[in-house]
């Protein structure tokens, strides 16, 4: 059959089982477009291309499948950087096509020309720029093969005008010959057994698991491992909703606003079990005094992510699921009284974790006739949805209350731009969570600092008539940068107030969705309950407190030991 | 400590901008790097030479293996597994009595002179790192005008 480039890439698409793309058209992707309208493909229209790229990331995120972005040359695709700069860094798969100036006109400084490939490099798992209509089935096929397989992420096609438009004979590869990128999936046996022997001696065990056990859907291996175990488990900021948050082994999240019980476990375990997370700087604080005491087990796909930072006494190169899946076989043949003196032998250690747990909980006390608390805006919304909203989040204070306080019940279901922190992701991110998955609540926590970022796509949600449901934590601050300069500098105030803002009701009305406010304890549950209830898009003006700080924090530099719990007393 | 790795790569557009950029976006150093075809034309090979602590050469190893393009790599650190060549070419002008001087020492380095003019030389070398070095400190007082090398090309003794 010979098709156009274009046509390829819609045939190419359906392959994959692709129904939907996020995209913003432009000049060189003119024939992509008219062919996504001749061949009928679902197309949203984002309203920027950092939207769509973040859209395609949320769709991903929800669903688990990877999701597709299209953006046209020059200013789209160095508008989309941030979207694929944000899943490079949490390892989402998706697939970006650009759109490139015909081929004869590459390298002349033509209009609306950029080096995509170039400047795409590092923040992409892999990238081509496909120059022969040719080479382009060939090169979708590894494009999706590299984008969801070993370490998952966003991986970029270039495609010149004059390519999308050139005829070729269309046959859609079945396999891909990329006999040099093997990702490993099988955990070594002996390495396996290593390290259950390791946990299985252990009297102060700690399960800390990352977005790896998300990616690989190792929800149900991890929770039976959890359960069999009864041991302590903490989780970064992308392993939210692995293990229900308020299951009973579950001690929250860990790292520089983790729990005071999650942080200290870490620091006295004597063994710590690493699944599919990378020892990041805002888990680890401090580098040299993280978890000192302890040997380490780590799982992880990626090789590179084993002893970059943190000595490792078992590493295991391997999928998450696969992993678990060879730890519970082993744990099927252990006899239930060694299982059972473990559970005792590790019981004054859950005894020190709970003592830690009542020392220093997750707790807030919102006055009756106060200003409203963003943990009291937030646990309402908790209770509201059960926990069972998919949740989106922007970056910020508001983020790491959500992380504390609205326990996801299960994987994929939060949405978080946790590695490369990328402010304005919620409310796009949102909107391809509900694309994916129509019917569900989807529930964006925002900042009012980071939803002015990308807040023209609440456009994209009217359009599409996709019902998400933002609650803005309206605190008149970029919140988290105003606590540190009033913790760490001296209380000075530079760049970080937000007093001047829009009225986020009446900026809501005129995008045509539907704005509510609250400012009293006794509005927030029925803004909620109409908000639910509501069959469009939402936004939801929270006016809290507006200096209220987020705790336990760990200040940047510090052992993730040392916390601060509550701002300082003035008095001294 | 000092490692020629020698990284076979797909020969694919952009792949020496991939290996260049890791290395710069991740703060390692290059001391030298060196590329060109193999006998399949659709394999090049890279040898270059960085330096850093085990931790470090064991990540640059990992992210090399981790680029898409990247076939193999082979990280040579004992002078017993491997042999190690550099190419140089020296441009010596020494006054006229320094002449005769210059002839012997290329001698000893069993280097060529491979283009003369009244007022210079062009000495080819081949050999280790610190045959060249050596060569080189000795040419200077004669009049060393300038130096190019290839950085070193690294290939595993035996089979």
């Amino acid at each position: 059959m010979r098709l156009t480039g274009s046509e390829i890439l819609i045939h190419a698409l359906r392959e994959e089982g692709v129904d939907v793309v996020f995209g913003h058209p432009g000049g060189a992707v003119l024939f992509i477009y008219d062919a996504i309208h001749r061949l009928g493909l679902k197309h949203i229209l984002a309203r920027h291309e950092q939207g769509a790229v973040h859209m395609a990331d949320g769709y991903a995120r929800a669903s688990g499948r990877p999701g597709v972005a299209v953006v046209t040359s020059g200013p789209a695709l160095t508008n989309a950087v941030t979207g694929l700069a944000t899943a490079y860094a949490d390892s989402i798969p998706m697939v970006c096509i650009s759109g490139q100036v015909p081929t004869h006109a590459i390298g002349s400084d033509a209009f609306q020309e950029a080096d995509n490939v170039g400047i795409t490099r590092p923040v992409t798992k892999h990238n081509y720029l496909v120059t022969d209509v040719r080479d382009l089935a060939r090169t979708l096929k590894e494009a999706f093969h590299i984008a969801t397989t070993g370490r998952p992420g966003p991986v970029l096609v270039d495609i010149p005008k004059d390519v999308s438009n050139t005829e070729c004979e269309f046959l859609y590869p079945k396999e891909v010959a990329l006999e040099h990128y093997q990702p490993r999936y099988e955990g070594h046996w002996g390495q396996v057994k290593k390290a259950l022997a390791l946990i299985l001696q252990a009297e102060r065990p700690v399960v800390y698991f990352g977005g790896g056990a998300i990616l690989s859907g190792a929800s149900e291996e991890l929770l039976a491992f959890v359960d069999t175990l009864r041991v302590p488990t903490t989780y970064t900021l992308m392993g939210i909703g692995g293990i229900p948050g308020n299951h009973a082994c579950s001690l929250g999240m860990l790292g520089m606003h983790g729990t005071y019980r999650a942080n200290l476990a870490v620091d006295q375990a004597d063994v710590l079990i690493a699944i599919g997370a990378r020892f990041d700087d805002r888990v680890t604080g401090k580098l040299d005094e993280f978890a000192q005491i302890s040997k380490k087990i780590h799982i992880d796909i990626d090789p590179t992510s084993i002893r970059k930072t943190v000595h490792v006494d078992v590493p295991i190169v391997g999928d998450v699921k696969n992993c678990l899946q060879k730890l519970l076989k082993l744990l099927d043949d252990e006899r239930p009284e060694d299982l059972e003196r473990f559970q005792r032998r590790i019981q004054p250690w859950w005894g020190r974790i709970d003592d830690w747990n009542r020392e220093a909980p997750i707790a807030y006390e919102q006055p009756a006739d106060g200003p409203l608390l963003p943990q009291f805006v937030i646990d309402k919304l908790y209770q509201m949805t059960e926990g069972r909203a998919v949740l989106t989040t922007d970056v910020g204070q508001h983020q790491m209350w959500a992380a504390q306080y609205y326990h996801c019940q299960g994987p994929n279901n939060w949405i978080s731009s946790g590695g490369l922190g990328t402010m304005g992701f919620g409310l796009p991110s949102a909107i391809g969570a509900q694309v994916a998955r129509p019917g569900e609540t989807v529930l964006c926590i925002a900042g009012d600092g980071s939803l002015l970022m990308t807040v023209q796509e609440l456009v994209t949600a009217v359009e599409e008539q996709l019902p998400v449901k933002v609650a803005i934590i309206n605190n008149r601050y970029l919140g988290m940068v105003r606590q540190w300069q009033q913790l760490l500098y001296d209380d000075r105030i530079s760049g970080s107030d937000l007093h001047v803002g829009p009225d986020w009701v009446k900026l809501a009305d005129a995008m045509g969705a539907l704005g509510l406010r609250a400012t009293r304890v006794e509005e927030v549950e029925p803004v909620i309950e109409q908000a639910l209830a509501h069959p469009g898009p939402v936004f939801i003006d929270f006016q809290v407190k507006e200096t209220e700080n987020c705790y336990p924090m760990v200040p940047a530099g510090n052992p993730s030991s040392k916390m601060l719990l509550s701002d300082p007393d003035p008095m001294g | 400590m000092r490692h020629t790795i020698s990284v076979l790569v797909r020969n694919e557009f952009g792949v020496l901008s991939r290996v260049a950029g890791m290395f710069s976006g991740r703060g390692y150093n290059i001391d030298s790097l060196n590329v060109a075809p193999t006998l399949d034309p659709k394999v090049s090979c890279m040898t270059l030479v960085t330096h850093g602590d085990d931790d470090t050469i064991e990540q640059i190893t990992k992210q090399l293996h981790k680029l898409i393009d990247v076939i193999t790599v082979k990280d040579y650190v004992q002078q017993k597994d491997f042999v190690g060549r550099e190419l140089a070419m020296l441009k010596v002008a020494p006054s006229p009595d320094a002449r005769a001087e210059v002839l012997r020492v290329v001698e000893i380095f069993r280097g060529k002179i491979v283009d003369v003019s009244p007022k210079s030389f062009v000495v080819e070398v081949t050999g280790a790192l610190d045959k060249i070095d050596a060569m080189a400190r000795l040419l200077e007082p004669l009049g060393l005008v300038q130096v190019v090398r290839t950085g070193p090309l690294a290939v595993g003794r035996g089979l």
